[in-house]
Formats: C-alpha cells, structure tokens, sequence
C-alpha cells in the first residue's frame, strides 16, 4: 500500500531516453514489472523487460462496441487510453485454487496452499484504474472478512501511475471524478510530455517507497515550465472527454426505477455474455468450483471470477432468481451505479468505459442511467405495500 | 461452537461442493450442531446419504440472528412454512429458555401436507405447555389428517397477541412470507417488529462473492434475518 509522505510536491523530469533507469531502479527493488504492451492488435498488461516493451507509437480507438489499435504520428508510450485487461487480474486472479484435501481414513486432511507471492510492480496505472483499485479494496479490505490472496497480492504491490494526457471515446471519469489525473494513493505518477521535438516525463512521488526509487532514476527536478506543460497535457483529457454520466441522486434514480421499461428496451439488445463484468475493474463476483480426481481420494476447491449475467449466479432450489436478461442487466448497473454506494461507500463505476468498448452490441452504461433518469415514469413499486 | 438463533453455517462434502444451512439445535446448548438437511441439489443429496462417522467441512456460525434476546417484554409470533421451521427452532428454545422474559407466545406452522411436519414430535411436547400456542396447519391433508385445512396466513388471527408489542418472526417461502406479512400488518404490528429470513445463492457465506445481493443487502452478511421495514421496498420486485 502507498503511505501519503509529507512533501507531495517533489516532482523530477526524466527525459525519453532515461526511462530505462526507472525500470532499472524498479526491478531493483525485487518487483516484476508488469504494464501495457502490445499483443494481438489489443494493448494488454503483462510482464515488461523495459521502456521499448510499451505500446511505442500506438493509439487506441474505442466507441461503442468497437475497438482498434491506430498508429500515432509520434512515439508516445502512454499514447493509448485503456485495454481489454485491468489490474484486477494481478491482484485477484482469475482463477486460483483456494486448497486441496486428500481423503484419510478418518475423513480428509486439507492441505496448506503454498503460494508464490509475486511482487509486481504496476505501470501504467491510469487514475480511473488507481480508483478501481481502491474501490476493490473497500470490498475486500475493508468489511468484517478479509480476502487473504487479494490482501497479500495488494499489500506487496507498487504502484506507477501515468496521468492520462488524452481521452478515449468511451471515457467519462471526469463524471466519476475518478481521473484523469492521478490524485494520490499512488507511489510514482508520470505525466508523458512530447513538445518541441522534446519527449520527457515529469514524475511525481506518492510515498517513500516511490522517493526511494526515484531518487535512482536519471533526471533532474522539474521546472516551472515543464510542469505546467505536463498540467495542460492533463487538462487535453479532460476537455476532449465526450461521455457524460450525471451522478446527482443516482441512488434514488435507480432505486425507484426497478420497474421502469427501458429495462424491456435493453433486454432486446443485451446477449448477457458477461463481457462488461470481465472487462470491468471494479467487478468482484467469484464462484467456486469443487474437483476430486477418478478415485475421489483427492479434491480441490477452485475460486473464479464469475458474472452476474450467467443464469447459474442467482440459482437456489426452485429456480434461478434472475431469469430473465432485464434483471440481469437491471442487477448489474443498479449495483454498479446504486446498491454499490450503500454497501461501500462509493460508486462501483470509475468511468473507465471498457463495458461500453466491449460489450459486443454497444450497450452504454452512460446512455442507460439518462434514459432511467430522463424518462422516469411514475413507479410505486419501491416502498408500496407488499 | 456457539450461535444465535437465525445464523448459519457453510457446509462442505468434500469434492461435491459447499452450501449454507441454517442452525437448527439449541442455542443455549450448542454442542452438537444440529442441522436439518433436504435433499433438494447436489451438495444437500450428498449430505442426506451421509451415515454416522462420514467427515464434512464445516464453517460459520454466519449471518444476523432473530431478535429473541432483544424482544424481552414483547409477545411473539412465529410463523413458519415447510422447511422455513429449521432456522426458526434455535428461536423457540431460546424463547422456551427464558419463558418468563416474554408476554404471550403463539407459534404458527404451516406445510403442504402432514407428512412435510417438521420434529413432529418435539411439536406435540410444545403443544401441550400452556405457556406456548402451538397451531399447524397443512395445504393438502391426507386421510389420517385430523386438523386444520389451509395456508398458515389463517392461523394468524388465532395468534392472540398485543399488536403494540408483538415481535414476529417469519421464515418460509418468499410467497409465503408476503401474505404473512400483510396479515400480520392487517393485525396492527409494524414492519419493524416483524423479523423476516430470506435465501439466496450463496458461495462465501462472507460478503466476498456476490451472488447473495439482494437490492443493497448481501443476504448473507446483512441478512439472513432482516426486519421487514428494512428490505420493504425491495421485496416486492421480482427477479431481484
């Protein structure tokens, strides 16, 4: 975790060529690199060796259900918004086994599960992302029960954040207040500056841990200037952001509109393929699954990333709760953009836009919470008598 | 292992899976936990084709409690449908524990046919106290069926208690609750006062996985007992 340090305004510029000794002072520490790099025409997060590992020169267009990789006409590194893949799959797998028991003749003995604690270093972090992450953390740090893999992938974990210089076609964090810049919780934030034939970064430090390792990095202490054109590059995004999501009584907005028929009009359209709750930073339901091997003598217990959209999620004797898509859409966007604020605190949505780029037939989570709020029929469902 | 009445516990059968059941032995007298189990999916068929000494995993207590303790001075009315009596005996006990701590007690039961009547025997013990109304009722009787004919909502005005200061407690299916509760409210007592149990998937049992969200509530942390004025706007939406 990052600890706030007193002086927050230590900012260094380190020139494109340098950045190398960033990785350098990282991997140092004993962290795994991992952050964008280009694989299958997407920008993923993976494992990074250095700078040239980045997304050079590459730029991502996103809209509704659309995606695609377009060249810049620089070689930006940050150049690019957000991909398919968030942070979340680092911190909670996808997919991990929980324990394993080999039966005895006096029932079964459980076996210690002996992992692997990976220390990684995120880069790239976009601030839409930092706050899912903290948002995560409400869910599985801070509530009567822990999550112990979550807590130990988290707790090892540095943080390089990157403030977004541009806007996607599917952003709105600045309706979530969530972004585009980085503000804190972080342990290094870059700003990527390219102007005047000049391509630097300023780095801002967010905790010890990040001062201690800028302090190995080349460069110098930021000018005036040089601060202020990593400032205006940051306020670019946020003037170039299109989407808007209005979040003024949006509790109550979805809370008395379980009955409204906008949720007939998106069953037609949503396949309930799960895609948005993949995609998303913030999702965190889970299922797990039981094995034994042929002989029964030995059994797991897996956990996986589950979706509210499969039929099976609500399922008790008798019957699935959710049945139809429109209570499965209903349930996830009302959860995301209501329920969420009662359970945590805050909104379950960064406006990070990846459910919009991703779902297949280009649902907008921003075009249905106007469409709920703007046509709000009278509804007398919610406090009326049983 | 110590419980409140209401909570429950996550129980594994090794390589078959895991399910949440509600604790239905005596609060005041833990040891051994007791549960009643119907073979409904996987996991509870398993559970039921156990024999003495087979080996489970066991979890819990989890989950909100009914508010027996906090109901001291009330009257209480219980109301239970099918198998929705299993979480609501630990409540009996404890009331039967301290029977001088409340006014009247009228317990209500209901099933679709006799054969479905949960510790029948431990009902007829109950039925001949005179501290405590014992009603049943089933849906469909059989020949050897000798006493009342009907859903449990009408054994609600036999229950003679104080609407001022009555606590109710409900357990059953979701449709059965509902017409509980508007009769219930039709008798005078608040939606704060009556105590409802809900179901819903459950994976962790921990508030962790998800599946149990129910409006803004996870059944399985917040609930399973709710007081019905806290999830009253919610209760009547379907496929939530």
């Amino acid at each position: 975790m990052c600890e706030r340090p007193g002086n927050l305004r230590q900012i260094k510029v380190v020139e494109r060529a340098s950045l190398g000794t960033l990785f350098e002072a990282i991997e140092e520490e004993g962290y795994t690199i991992v952050g964008p790099t280009v694989r299958e025409q997407t920008i993923v997060y993976d494992v990074l060796d250095s700078p040239d590992d980045l997304p050079v020169g590459w730029t991502d267009e996103h809209a509704e259900g659309t995606y695609r990789l377009a060249r810049r006409d620089d070689d930006a590194l940050f150049g690019y918004v957000v991909g398919p893949h968030t942070w979340k799959k680092y911190l909670f797998p996808p997919r991990i086994r929980l324990w394993s028991a080999s039966r005895t003749s006096q029932g079964f003995e459980v076996n210690e599960e002996h992992r692997d604690l990976p220390k990684y270093a995120f880069l790239g972090v976009r601030a839409c992302e930092l706050n899912a992450i903290l948002v995560q953390d409400n869910v599985f740090l801070k509530g009567p029960y822990i999550d112990p893999v979550y807590k130990s992938r988290r707790r090892n974990t540095l943080i390089v954040a990157v403030n977004c210089t541009q806007a996607g076609g599917a952003c709105f964090c600045v309706s979530m207040d969530t972004g585009p810049k980085a503000s804190g919780n972080f342990d290094l934030a870059l700003t990527e500056v390219i102007e005047d034939g000049r391509h630097y970064f300023t780095i801002e430090v967010g905790s010890d841990r990040g001062r201690e390792i800028l302090g190995r990095v080349t460069g110098k202490d930021a000018t005036k200037a040089e601060t202020a054109s990593a400032e205006t590059a940051v306020s670019r995004a946020e003037s170039q952001m299109g989407r808007v999501l209005d979040t003024k009584d949006i509790k109550e907005v979805f809370y008395n509109n379980y009955n409204h028929p906008r949720w007939d009009e998106v069953e037609k359209r949503c396949l309930a393929c799960a895609n948005c709750t993949m995609v998303c930073p913030t999702c965190f339901c889970t299922t797990v699954e039981d094995t034994t091997d042929l002989s029964g003598g030995q059994v797991e217990r897996w956990r996986r990333w589950d979706s509210c959209f499969t039929t099976d999620f609500s399922f008790i004797v008798g019957g699935s709760i959710r049945q139809s898509t429109r209570s499965r859409y209903r349930q996830w966007i009302t959860h995301k953009l209501a329920t969420w604020i009662d359970q945590f605190g805050t909104s379950g949505c960064v406006g990070c836009g990846r459910c919009i780029t991703w779902c297949p037939v280009g649902i907008d989570i921003t075009e249905e919470a106007r469409a709920i709020r703007e046509k709000e029929p009278v509804d007398t469902s919610a406090g009326a008598e049983p | 292992m110590g419980f409140a009445p209401g909570q429950f516990n996550m129980i594994y059968v090794p390589g078959i899976g895991e399910v949440p059941i509600s604790i239905s032995g005596d609060p005041v007298d833990p040891i051994p936990v007791i549960h009643t189990v119907r073979a409904a999916g996987t996991v509870t068929t398993a559970l039921c084709k156990m024999k003495a000494g087979d080996v489970v995993g066991i979890r819990g207590p989890y989950g909100s409690h009914w508010p027996v303790r906090e109901s001291a001075g009330n009257d209480i009315v219980i109301v239970a449908g099918g198998i929705g009596l299993a979480p609501l005996r630990p409540a009996i006990y404890q009331l039967l524990s301290q029977r001088d701590h409340y006014g009247r007690l009228a317990f209500l039961c209901g099933t679709r046919t006799p054969r479905e009547i949960l510790y029948r025997h431990e009902l007829e013990k109950w039925r001949s106290r005179f501290d405590l109304d014992v009603e049943i009722t089933v849906d469909h009787p059989g020949e050897d069926w000798y006493g009342r004919v009907g859903v449990v909502t009408t054994l609600i005005p036999l229950a003679g208690v104080d609407p001022f200061d009555t606590t109710a407690l409900v357990c059953g299916p979701e449709v059965m609750i509902r017409f509980t509760v508007a009769k219930l409210r039709q008798r005078g007592i608040s939606t704060d006062n009556i105590y409802v149990s809900m179901e819903r998937n459950m994976k962790c049992g921990i508030g962790l996985c998800g599946h149990c969200q129910y409006g803004r509530e996870f059944v399985c942390k917040d609930g399973p007992v709710f007081p019905f004025s806290r999830i009253e706007r919610f209760f009547k939406i379907r496929e939530l």
